[in-house]
């Protein structure tokens, strides 16, 4: 069939040009990563990129070299990306976005000898016979469950505000979590959620915030990198926030109390050993509280400071 | 011929600037500009990037050339762009069983129609309760992103993703019999193939054509068309229900072709790579001539891949890039002055901006 | 209840200012003949420009100075490429806006490179005034650059209806041959107004920085600038209409994140298109009023003999 004869042509060429570039770094184990913001972006394109470093800081720039295109919003763009990291030898490309799977499922076959990895999700497509594409998540609904019951704890009012971008993927998954932790601790407490319809709008995130400042939250959370605005309000009203993906505890130390920090070194390091094993692909990895992936830091001073604040108020009833 | 070369001048010109800040930046511009130009054109399938980029540019710089001609601006590509994309799709989840053929003509024709329906919504509220087409559209653009995005999120959403529990914003992979064939094994598809038939079609249409002459005189001369007889408000609607169909068109191969499924991330630029606003680059780089409007299309296409191709080499910041080609873009605009004076015959190409009387070929000073 | 109108009506104030300020600064341009489609690209070039200036200094009057001349710069770069080289001014105005956002990015990233907060114009009570119950806690409570906002509107509308300079902007607009003939400076008045378009489109971009949000992100404006353009033509080249209509899309934003804020069972994507979709829709039904787009807007001037 004329496409064997293409794969077996492309395989022979991606073997050139990989022998090519054994010449040049043999040992170093090189990743390329494209992701679809910033890496500055105080959440999930940062997350990443600061595993990698991480990665590389631990075992040396020699043994382990890693390349990155950001804000690789256009999927086409994304593809294209990919199918050049992998023709140029790299052992592991990560697709760090959900919308990326697609143009996965069709460029991995390409590249038997290259590794691919995507997430948020879970599917590996092994169904459609590819074995070297991992998938990863982030069970943020575990941490989010966390935060919510936090959350649940400070408020005086009992009534949170969640701000996130849409209804999908790990931000779902996180306000779901969260929900069910802050109703879980106070049944009769109230969570209200609204959605700004995109990643970035920073100006209907702040002004959501104040909104939810409004109707009487003491307490708010939000996912995606808009939630700056957001922060920004809180900052400003006196209100407490719960962050994730990344720590967002410098953005307003005086009232972020804890950030879920999602660690992607959890999920690397076993991929790449398998990778190196000569295992392409086919496992799913996540990242849970479980396996330390999913990391709760709280904000000690915020904590502390709120508590003694609220008991010298008399907001807090010590029964003894 | 001198006129060709001003506009070349004015890109290198900008090259030439972009070359200082990446220099300022700690890299070397020759590395830099040689990764771009293998980005665009460095390999078969680098050729196939840059072709099916500029595949949806050409789709949208018909439109505009077509709406331009009349004298109307029409901005609203990134909207138009997904109602043909969206209708596509959902016809293709919905008759998944019908012969590939069949069901590729069909998903076609109503990307097309929801294309110009987008428009025509603009165009009518125009003609009949005078509200400016810029201001429709734009707002048009964000009603059909976040309508898309709700469809995405529950309506059509992938049922696997459902299952599997990650809910990802994206519908199922559309069936097989679908996707517009591969010319040669690479992303390149036979969508291009339509869109340089549509270019020609859109030529015969504006110079061959009694509908199309009267379009060109709207946009040259409008007390005239008007003086004539031609009912003026209907044509600038028609004109714009047409772009809308092009670029909507343009939608629909984008998802046959390349993506065979509809996805979100928020905004609609993750789906459109903003063709919506560079298509009308591309028209205006190719003279607002359908034919001119392919070699522009294929130069903004390859200046799109070849800088995404910069930034993994030199790890240049992506805003680089986007600053460059914002810069090349008022360049090759601002160089235009020269070209016309250059030139001290009317050119029909450069005037249909005017929505009256014909500019004096005198200069100014 | 009151509670309830009370912050509606305050965070439509706050999401209006930067409309007002950029929709304003290119009502102006268009009087006088010029479109200008990179507005958002000025905004964020402002919005940066003032940041970065308070994140060094500390001064926010420094900082909305900066943004001041930045966009005064950029002004003179539009009114350059659009009056001088008589550029096609729809694609030009969008190369400014690619520029504008690239440009915008790549100074953060190199410059600041992690996201961070400043402490930006805090809200300044009006004496006595802010004491009126309801209206004072809505209108008299905001920040300095809401306060200039709004002030805008009516000085505006002096400016274009009641002085020599605003009947000049608006025949250069309207009849650019009459009032060449009369002496007037057709380029240097469109200088003028595209320039004044650039500081306000500039202000309107500090405002978000360092006053509403207090932050700065790559595409901080998220598409504002293009909505403020859309007002322009709501606002019939009027001040008071376009307050109107920046007031009427703010109003119905605010109201969309009460309603999913509350609960209230709509789709969410529903809501967040209400805005969108009123605004339209008023436009339509004030179908019956005259409008008169100036007559040589987006066309460059040329003198004939």
């Amino acid at each position: 069939m004329k496409l064997k004869k293409n794969i077996i042509i492309l395989i022979m060429i991606s073997i050139l040009v990989l022998s090519l570039g054994f010449g040049a770094s043999a040992k170093a184990f090189r990743v390329a990563v494209i992701m679809p913001s910033s890496i500055s972006d105080m959440a999930f394109s940062q997350s990443m990129y600061e595993a990698l470093v991480t990665i590389q800081e631990e075992v040396g720039k020699e043994n382990f070299e890693f390349v990155y295109s950001e804000n690789m919003f256009v999927v086409a763009d994304a593809a294209a990306a990919v199918r050049d990291y992998a023709s140029e030898g790299y052992d592991l490309v990560i697709a760090h976005g959900s919308q990326y799977g697609s143009s996965l499922m069709e460029i991995a076959p390409d590249f038997p000898n290259t590794s691919f990895t995507w997430g948020t999700s879970v599917n590996t497509f092994s169904d459609q016979g590819i074995t070297n594409i991992f998938a990863y998540e982030a069970r943020s609904e575990e941490g989010g469950y966390v935060c919510g019951v936090l959350a649940a704890k400070l408020s005086q009012t009992g009534i949170i505000g969640v701000i996130g971008p849409i209804e999908t993927g790990d931000a779902k998954l996180y306000v779901d979590g969260f929900k069910a932790g802050v109703l879980a601790t106070k049944p009769d407490g109230q969570v209200n959620v609204n959605w700004t319809g995109s990643f970035s709008d920073v100006a209907l995130a702040s002004e959501a915030a104040q909104t939810h400042i409004n109707v009487g939250a003491d307490v708010l959370t939000g996912t995606a990198q808009m939630v700056v605005g957001a922060i920004g309000v809180a900052r400003q009203r006196g209100v407490l926030w719960f962050g994730t993906q990344a720590n967002q505890t410098s953005l307003a130390p005086e009232v972020v109390v804890a950030n879920q920090v999602y660690d992607w070194t959890v999920v690397l390091r076993p991929m790449i050993q398998l990778i190196k094993e000569g295992k392409m692909g086919g496992t799913t990895y996540a990242l849970t509280l479980a396996n330390g992936g999913l990391k709760i830091v709280v904000n000690q001073e915020v904590l502390v400071e709120k508590t003694i604040q609220d008991i010298i108020e008399g907001k807090i009833n010590i029964e003894l | 011929m001198l006129m060709n070369i001003i506009p070349i001048g004015a890109f290198l010109l900008a090259l030439l600037i972009g070359a200082i800040v990446i220099a300022i930046l700690g890299v070397n511009p020759l590395i830099a500009y040689q990764a771009l130009l293998k980005g665009a054109f460095g390999s078969m399938n680098a050729v196939a990037d840059t072709v099916v980029k500029a595949t949806p540019l050409l789709f949208v710089g018909l439109g505009i050339c077509i709406a331009f001609r009349a004298g109307v601006l029409n901005i609203g590509g990134e909207g138009q762009l997904v109602a043909g994309a969206l209708s596509a799709t959902i016809v293709c989840l919905t008759f998944p069983n019908l012969p590939g053929w069949m069901l590729i003509i069909i998903a076609l024709l109503v990307g097309l129609l929801s294309g110009a329906i987008w428009a025509g919504i603009a165009g009518f509220l125009k003609a009949y309760f005078n509200v400016n087409e810029i201001l429709s559209t734009i707002m048009l653009n964000y009603i059909a992103a976040y309508g898309m995005n709700y469809l995405l999120s529950g309506p059509i959403m992938d049922p696997l993703q459902i299952e599997l529990g990650s809910f990802i914003p994206q519908t199922a992979r559309l069936t097989h019999v679908v996707d517009l064939p591969r010319l040669i094994p690479t992303r390149l598809h036979f969508g291009t193939v339509i869109a340089v038939v549509f270019a020609v079609l859109v030529y015969i249409f504006l110079w061959r054509t009694t509908i199309g002459f009267r379009i060109r005189m709207i946009g040259q001369n409008i007390q005239a068309s008007r003086a004539s007889g031609i009912n003026v408000q209907k044509y600038m609607v028609i004109a714009f229900v047409l772009s809308g169909a092009l670029v909507g068109l343009g939608g629909a191969i984008e998802v046959l072709g390349i993506h065979h499924r509809l996805f979100t991330d928020g905004s609609v630029s993750g789906f459109t790579g903003s063709a919506g606003f560079n298509g009308i680059v591309a028209a205006l780089f190719g003279q607002l001539h359908p034919i001119g409007t392919i070699p522009a299309s294929l130069l903004l296409g390859a200046l799109l891949t070849g800088a995404n191709k910069m930034q993994r080499v030199v790890q240049v910041p992506s805003a680089l890039i986007g600053a460059l080609n914002g810069l090349i873009v008022i360049f090759v605009v601002g160089s235009e002055y020269l070209r016309r004076r250059q030139t001290r015959r009317v050119e029909p190409t450069t005037k249909t901006e005017s929505n009256s009387q014909n500019k004096n070929k005198k200069e100014n000073k | 209840m009151e509670a309830i109108i009370i912050g509606i009506v305050k965070s439509a104030i706050r999401l209006a200012t930067p409309y007002l300020y950029a929709s304003i600064g290119e009502t102006i341009g268009q009087l006088s003949g010029v479109l200008n489609l990179g507005v958002d690209g000025v905004m964020l070039m402002g919005a940066f420009s003032a940041f970065y200036t308070v994140l060094k200094t500390g001064n926010l009057w420094l900082g909305l100075l900066v943004a001041i001349v930045v966009g005064a710069i950029f002004g003179l770069l539009i009114a350059f490429i659009n009056v001088t080289l008589k550029a096609e001014q729809g694609i030009s105005g969008i190369g400014v806006y690619i520029f504008g956002l690239g440009l915008s990015s790549l100074l953060f990233r190199t410059m600041v490179g992690t996201v961070q907060t400043v402490s930006g114009f805090p809200p300044l009570s009006v004496p006595w005034l802010s004491t009126i119950p309801v209206m004072g806690k809505i209108f008299f409570q905001q920040n300095i650059l809401v306060y200039g906002a709004f002030a805008l509107v009516p000085v505006s509308w002096f400016v274009l209806n009641k002085t020599p300079l605003g009947l000049s902007i608006r025949a250069v607009g309207q009849h650019p041959e009459a009032a060449d003939s009369l002496g007037v400076n057709i380029v240097r008045i469109r200088y003028f107004t595209v320039i004044l378009g650039g500081i306000l489109s500039g202000i309107a971009g500090a405002s978000l920085s360092i006053a509403l949000l207090n932050v700065f992100q790559q595409n901080l404006t998220n598409g504002m600038g293009f909505i403020a353009v859309a007002l322009v033509y709501f606002g019939a080249w009027r001040p008071k209409t376009v307050l109107i209509g920046a007031l009427l899309f703010s109003t119905v934003n605010a109201i969309q994140i009460w309603i999913q804020v509350k609960g209230i069972n709509v789709p969410s994507d529903f809501t967040l298109m209400l805005p969108y979709i009123v605004t339209i829709v008023v436009l339509a039904a004030m179908a019956k009023r005259r409008i008169h787009p100036p007559t040589a807007l987006n066309k460059p001037f040329e003198r004939g003999e």
